[in-house]
């Protein structure tokens, strides 16, 4: 990956909705060299998707829940921790899943409608996994920050208008 | 009785002399608009890094509220000579040769009052920054301007420098990475300056604040060109590169009988710098590496971003290698600088500053500072292009 791609990919992780003539112009580049690093970048998956940061407590009757669940696993012979991270996975109710060091193995982040319906995900779907040895939940109460991107209104301009 | 002239009787004749800064105006005229887009702001839109701003809380939880050491925290001047040495190669000691003042600005006034006699002349290079020839003046000195110009993409012609200088020049003050022009000057380039500043026995005051900000390539130091050590007082701060402007730390190198001179200045009229802030800027030497690289990347993409604009459309912009300032031509509006910058700012709502404010060299040219939100920037530009429309 060379210097260009990367100032590209920063620039994107800040602003996926930023145009090519714009990026090409800040990192000193064409539009069609830009677009020729965007096509690969995503062709090779470096570039996942283009999503948007959403803070959910602003928009009215969005009740939504978010859990993070610490899941101590049995890892199985030849595939460790990658075959059961699989089945937790494709549940469509699983928003993130990371594998960590510490007291637990897995991450798992949940998003339900309601308290309820992530209790029955968790006994339901998740404990009955064989090798699911036990889960913790911690429902999320506030976001401060997420993905490098601080909810609230902090980005004032305290600066004089004109200065030397 | 004559109020005015009784009035005029209390003031020293030497401050009457100086003329009121040329920014103010604008400032004044641009406090009174909404939707205003500055372009004119002379520091970072970064805030502090928090790491910085964290350390300076608990130094006062700690209750270190005392004053410091007169030249400063010494373990300050300790990370600020690594930080030369390794940065620039410039060598100063600690204990003798630093002095943290209240910003570059007390550094650059004790450093011409350490040196200045009645009638030096220091030979200044224009455009600069604002404050350089009144501190020249109320040293007692006299600011004699070497005019930069556009041609020469503001860097100094060590001929034109030669020709300036008298029995009674005392020192050269130059500033690279360059505010208003945003020109930098390559080791290449001020090689003749110094072989003149040496050749003529001169002082030289360096005033290299942005020598972080260099974009193009590797900042030259003055001090560490051979034989410069000797004669040169480096002037640097926290403010730019750390985007500290607030908290007022600076620091003065120089050899030892100088700053001697300095540290005297500086124990009278200041005591010490703020010792929260001195805190402040020794957690951003020892850990704000990585903050500046950020912000310094970010600020190139948006010179890049400008100077391609300006390109589009068609106003001549010499490319600037340091700063956070583009330095555009405005001439071709048949208009001065200062009817540029009213009339811009009047009719679009945006700030830019009338490069005469800056000095000579400066007519025909506006100021416009990058530091600040890319999208600021894009509408910005959409204004200056509707302007150039309507007058061009």
């Amino acid at each position: 990956m060379n210097e260009k791609e990367l100032e590209i990919l920063h620039l994107l992780e800040q602003n996926a909705r930023m145009d090519i003539k714009t990026i090409a112009k800040l990192i000193d580049q064409t539009e069609e060299e830009v677009e020729m690093m965007l096509k690969k970048l995503e062709e090779n998956k470096v570039i996942v998707t283009y999503a948007t940061v959403v803070d959910w407590s602003k928009v009215n009757n969005h009740d939504g829940v978010t859990a993070m669940i610490d899941v101590k696993v049995t890892p199985q012979r030849g595939v460790g921790f990658d075959e059961v991270a699989e089945r937790i996975h494709r549940f469509p109710e699983v928003k993130a899943l990371y594998l960590v060091s510490g007291t637990y193995d897995l991450q798992v982040v949940i998003e339900g409608k309601t308290m309820s319906e992530i209790a029955s995900f968790v006994s339901g779907k998740l404990s009955a996994l064989d090798s699911v040895i036990s889960t913790t939940t911690h429902f999320r109460l506030k976001t401060y920050k997420h993905d490098g991107v601080v909810f609230g209104d902090d980005d004032e301009d305290h600066r004089m208008m004109v200065s030397p | 009785m004559n109020t005015s002239s009784t009035q005029q009787h209390r003031l020293s004749e030497t401050v009457q002399q100086l003329k009121p800064s040329g920014i103010r105006r604008f400032f004044d005229l641009a406090s009174t608009m909404d939707n205003v887009i500055s372009l004119g702001v002379g520091e970072p839109d970064f805030v502090t890094p928090w790491n910085v701003r964290e350390a300076s809380i608990v130094s006062m939880e700690r209750g270190f509220t005392s004053y410091t050491a007169n030249a400063g925290l010494i373990e300050l001047r300790r990370a600020v000579s690594y930080y030369l040495e390794n940065s620039f190669g410039v060598s100063y000691h600690p204990e003798s040769d630093i002095v943290i003042t209240v910003g570059a600005s007390e550094g650059i006034d004790a450093a011409f009052r350490a040196i200045i006699n009645p009638g030096d002349e220091v030979i200044v290079a224009e455009p600069c920054f604002v404050s350089y020839a009144p501190i020249i003046t109320m040293a007692g000195g006299v600011p004699v301007p070497l005019e930069t110009t556009k041609k020469h993409d503001f860097k100094i012609n060590a001929e034109d420098l030669e020709g300036l200088i008298t029995s009674k020049t005392k020192a050269v003050l130059l500033s690279y990475p360059n505010n208003p022009t945003g020109a930098h000057m390559s080791k290449e380039e001020l090689e003749p300056v110094v072989k003149v500043i040496k050749d003529y026995d001169l002082l030289a005051v360096s005033d290299e604040i942005y020598a972080e900000l260099s974009y193009d390539y590797e900042h030259a130091s003055l001090p560490a060109f051979p034989g410069m050590l000797e004669r040169t007082i480096l002037i640097s701060g926290f403010s730019k590169a750390f985007a500290m402007t607030g908290w007022r730390v600076g620091y003065v190198c120089g050899p030892k009988d100088i700053m001697a001179a300095v540290l005297k200045i500086h124990q009278y009229t200041m005591m010490c710098a703020s010792t929260s802030a001195q805190f402040g800027a020794l957690e951003a030497l020892k850990n704000g590496r990585a903050d500046v690289e950020k912000m310094v990347a970010s600020y190139r993409q948006r010179r890049n971003y400008l100077v391609k604009t300006f390109a589009e459309m068609g106003l001549e912009c010499h490319t600037p290698l340091g700063a956070f300032y583009a330095f555009p031509t405005i001439e071709k509006l048949g208009m001065d600088a200062e009817t540029f910058a009213e009339a811009f700012l009047t009719e679009e709502q945006v700030a830019v500053v009338p490069g005469t404010v800056f000095g000579s060299g400066g007519e025909g040219h506006v100021r416009c500072s990058y530091a600040t939100s890319l999208e600021s920037l894009v509408e910005a530009m959409e204004r200056f292009k509707r302007f150039m429309d309507r007058h061009g």
